[in-house]
């Protein structure tokens, strides 16, 4: 079984609908990548993985659980799957350890004794440990959303979720997130991104997902997928964002 | 006719303790209230949302001295019910300190980005907890000042209720100026002590908030 089921997902804003019956899998250990243009619902899509959110019809199923707003442990569920956003958001008004160890220290009743090296230890995964004590605001955008990484990691979750995380980020920033990323996947992290970066797309992934006007329009191994693209708008959008 | 004297200080000052109980009863129960009212006022629930605006702007738009004469002489005319001076008044200093911090609050918790709750809920914390820890402390930075700002608003307010007779240090000026045929002595000693007494808090408004912008 696979550790996420979508199943003939709709969901509208509105009059738009945005998600037109998609369905995708995601298999434990597997790196996924949504691409597409904006507006393609690729953003949506990975909202309603964690209930973000809620579905109009259709299914999701993550490990095994049915997804949806309502569900009676959303918190417990959402502990399992974390993710990252675009903009960041870790909470200015505490310093990195505090940003990372709240969470666990709340819904985990660990000790105060182990929140420390709890940080230290997912802030050393993300190459930041020295950070511990520093403010958000005093981080550049990529050491940030290392943060933002560290902070999800901290609560072990058996699935990651990543929205546009590198799309705020200086040009020379994107890599150092990118390589986290890297090294998450290298060690078995199951993983759902919604991206632009066409290079992890193909090196990392193990599964590419074409979205186009709210539906998934192809989707194959990064390899076969770049180089003989099925469908005209996939052509394009490779065209366009090489 | 007698002139001014130190029995006239004394009396100042004894007035003055009425003046910091009743800041003290505004503050103690119309605080939990505004805190009530700010959170009810930003809920996900429409009727509680409106209930609280709808108090809001009913506290805002009588002047404090119709709450003070509501309950003062109102409720018991209107409700039968005889309550001591004190009571009275506090209930009109707690409902307008409950408007007033109700609203800045709200203010303060809608200034924090909608994505600081998003983020707090992702990681599985509850409502409380994101706002306890999460939305709270941000929302309370931001209030800071213009609370301090009310406080001091408060401070010279309670000098309506010399108004209805309640002997805080307003009218303890009323009775002194009277009493001595000096009112711009009475008068000033009076408006020094209310001055001495918020020129402090808006001190200390100004470096708490140096203090937390320093700490972020």
């Amino acid at each position: 079984m696979a550790l996420v089921e979508i199943r003939d997902v709709r969901k509208s804003f509105g009059q738009v609908e945005v998600l037109k019956g998609v369905s995708l899998d995601v298999k434990e250990g597997e790196i996924v990548t949504i691409i597409g243009r904006s507006g393609s619902g690729k953003s949506t899509l990975l909202r309603c993985i964690n209930a973000l959110e809620t579905i109009d019809s259709g299914s999701i199923t993550v490990e095994g659980q049915a997804v949806s707003a309502g569900m009676a442990n959303l918190r417990q569920f959402r502990q399992r799957v974390g993710i990252v956003f675009q903009a960041f958001n870790l909470f200015p008004h505490l310093t990195v350890e505090k940003n990372i160890t709240l969470a666990p220290l709340l819904t985990k009743k660990i000790g105060k004794a182990q929140a420390r090296p709890l940080a230290l230890d997912v802030l050393g995964r993300v190459g930041l440990a020295d950070k511990i004590d520093a403010w958000p605001e005093r981080l550049s955008g990529g050491q940030q959303q290392r943060v933002a990484i560290a902070r999800c990691l901290a609560m072990a979750p058996h699935l990651m979720l990543f929205d546009e995380v590198t799309s705020a980020l200086d040009p020379e920033l994107v890599g150092e997130v990118l390589k986290v990323m890297e090294d998450m996947a290298r060690q078995g992290m199951t993983m759902v991104l919604v991206t632009h970066e066409m290079g992890f797309a193909r090196n990392v992934a193990n599964k590419i997902v074409f979205m186009h006007q709210g539906k998934v329009w192809e989707e194959g191994p990064p390899a076969e997928l770049f180089a003989n693209p099925r469908t005209p708008e996939l052509r394009s959008f490779i065209n366009s964002v090489k | 006719m007698r002139s001014f004297g130190f029995i006239d200080l004394l009396s100042f000052v004894h007035a003055l303790q009425w003046t910091v109980v009743l800041v003290l009863v505004a503050l103690a129960f119309g605080g939990p209230l505004a805190l009530l009212l700010a959170t009810t006022r930003t809920s996900r629930f429409a009727p509680l949302r409106w209930l609280a605006a709808g108090l809001i702007q009913l506290i805002q738009g009588v002047p404090l001295l119709g709450l003070l004469f509501f309950f003062y002489f109102g409720m018991p005319v209107f409700l039968g019910i005889e309550v001591p001076a004190l009571v009275a008044v506090g209930m009109a200093y707690t409902l307008y300190t409950a408007g007033f911090l109700g609203d800045i609050w709200r203010g303060g918790i809608e200034a924090v980005k909608p994505a600081q709750w998003e983020a707090g809920a992702c990681l599985g914390l509850t409502t409380w907890q994101q706002f306890r820890h999460i939305i709270g402390p941000q929302a309370l930075r931001m209030s800071l000042p213009p609370t301090v700002g009310f406080l001091v608003q408060l401070i010279k307010g309670t000098s309506l209720a010399s108004i209805v007779g309640f002997v805080e240090l307003a009218r303890a000026g009323q009775v002194v100026s009277a009493a001595t045929f000096q009112p711009l002595l009475a008068y000033g000693i009076v408006a020094a002590i209310y001055f001495a007494l918020c020129l402090p808090l808006t001190l200390w408004s100004r470096t708490l908030e140096a203090r937390l912008n320093g700490a972020r």
